[in-house]
């Protein structure tokens, strides 16, 4: 199957022997690549320092948008993107995948970094702390999805994008992996509603 | 890493039986979260070692193993591999590289550093590998 025409703008008409034009694909977008940079140098700082605000903030910002993202993804995103067709599939990936290959990990970098120093300094990681057991359960949660993302869901989600860069995409290829994809990205959303408990429970305590 | 792309294989084409490289680095990469998840639940008092050595062991003989069966297999994409696996590993390099400092900001010492920093780099390993041979498992093996 060709997704070649999938990829191309719509055009009225072409001259005879003209080749539809193609997505440029960037996998890694660069501009996005100072952006992390500072987040990962604030981060850093931050943990060197161990600023309660600061770690709070990369925290609940991260926390926040990694789960909000892989809710969204998962259950809103996922299910319209299995029923639309193959080119529509393959434009929309072929402009969100690269955005998820840079936001993804420097989001949970952020949460999982700042989480675990805000545990440590808080105390909540004492074993006498009541908060030990909600966090280790969280830890278990974590582990489970970073096994998905990275282990699933990060591979696919890059091998859609070399593949949509060949001058012929395979499509039922791409249709394969995009699926892996989702089902996925389902399956970290699902883990995301635990982590929603178990936080706000860490919270409250 | 956007050349690999263009060098497309004839459309329909993919490899017919293949390792299951991917597989086992993906098993060897839940081992060391396993073991990530026990250290992390006793820090800052030191975990028994045992459980931890152990999975770093079997984990690092399945990395081994994905990494022997991707050189003994014929016609891999070496050069798509190659160009994906170091762009992977300069970015969870650096992801490892902030957990470890979270450790040894914290006092880790001794055996758990130890133990922690052999998962860290099995970790750092693994994530490229898999994202590297699922993208050049479909790739042609001719030169980039």
């Amino acid at each position: 199957m060709d997704v070649r025409s999938a990829m191309a703008t719509p055009a009225p008409a072409m001259a005879p022997g003209d080749a539809p034009p193609r997505l440029s694909i960037q996998i890694v977008p660069r501009a996005a690549l100072p952006v992390i940079a500072v987040i990962v140098a604030g981060l850093i700082i931050t943990i060197a320092g161990n600023w309660l605000w600061a770690l709070v903030f990369y925290h609940v910002v991260g926390g926040g948008l990694w789960t909000g993202i892989d809710l969204f993804v998962g259950f809103v995103i996922g299910p319209i993107l299995g029923r639309l067709s193959i080119p529509a599939r393959a434009e929309f990936s072929a402009r969100f995948m690269p955005m998820m290959v840079v936001i993804m990990p420097t989001v949970v970098l952020m949460t999982l970094a700042s989480g675990f120093q805000l545990a440590l300094g808080l105390g909540n990681l004492q074993s006498l702390s009541p908060n030990h057991g909600w966090l280790v359960a969280s830890f278990v949660v974590v582990g489970v999805m970073a096994t998905v993302a990275l282990g699933i869901l990060e591979p696919a989600n890059i091998a859609v994008l070399f593949e949509m860069k060949k001058p012929h995409p395979n499509g039922e290829l791409i249709a394969r992996l995009m699926r892996r994809f989702v089902y996925a990205a389902g399956i970290t959303g699902a883990m995301q509603i635990a982590t929603l408990v178990i936080m706000t429970r860490v919270a409250t305590q | 890493m956007t050349e690999v792309g263009r060098q497309g294989m004839t459309p329909g084409t993919t490899r017919g039986a293949y390792p299951p490289a991917a597989e086992l680095a993906t098993v060897s990469l839940a081992l060391v979260v396993v073991g990530g998840v026990f250290m992390a639940a006793y820090f800052p008092t030191r975990p028994p070692l045992t459980l931890p050595i152990a999975l770093v062991a079997v984990s690092a003989a399945l990395l081994g193993s994905a990494i022997l069966l991707l050189v003994r297999w014929r016609g891999f994409a070496w050069a798509a591999f190659s160009l994906v696996v170091r762009w992977a590993l300069v970015a969870y390099v650096i992801s490892a590289g902030m957990i470890e400092f979270s450790f040894v900001r914290n006092h880790a010492t001794g055996g758990p550093l130890v133990v922690v920093s052999l998962m860290l780099v099995l970790f750092a390993v693994d994530v490229p590998v898999i994202i590297a041979v699922t993208v050049a498992r479909y790739q042609s093996s001719h030169p980039v």
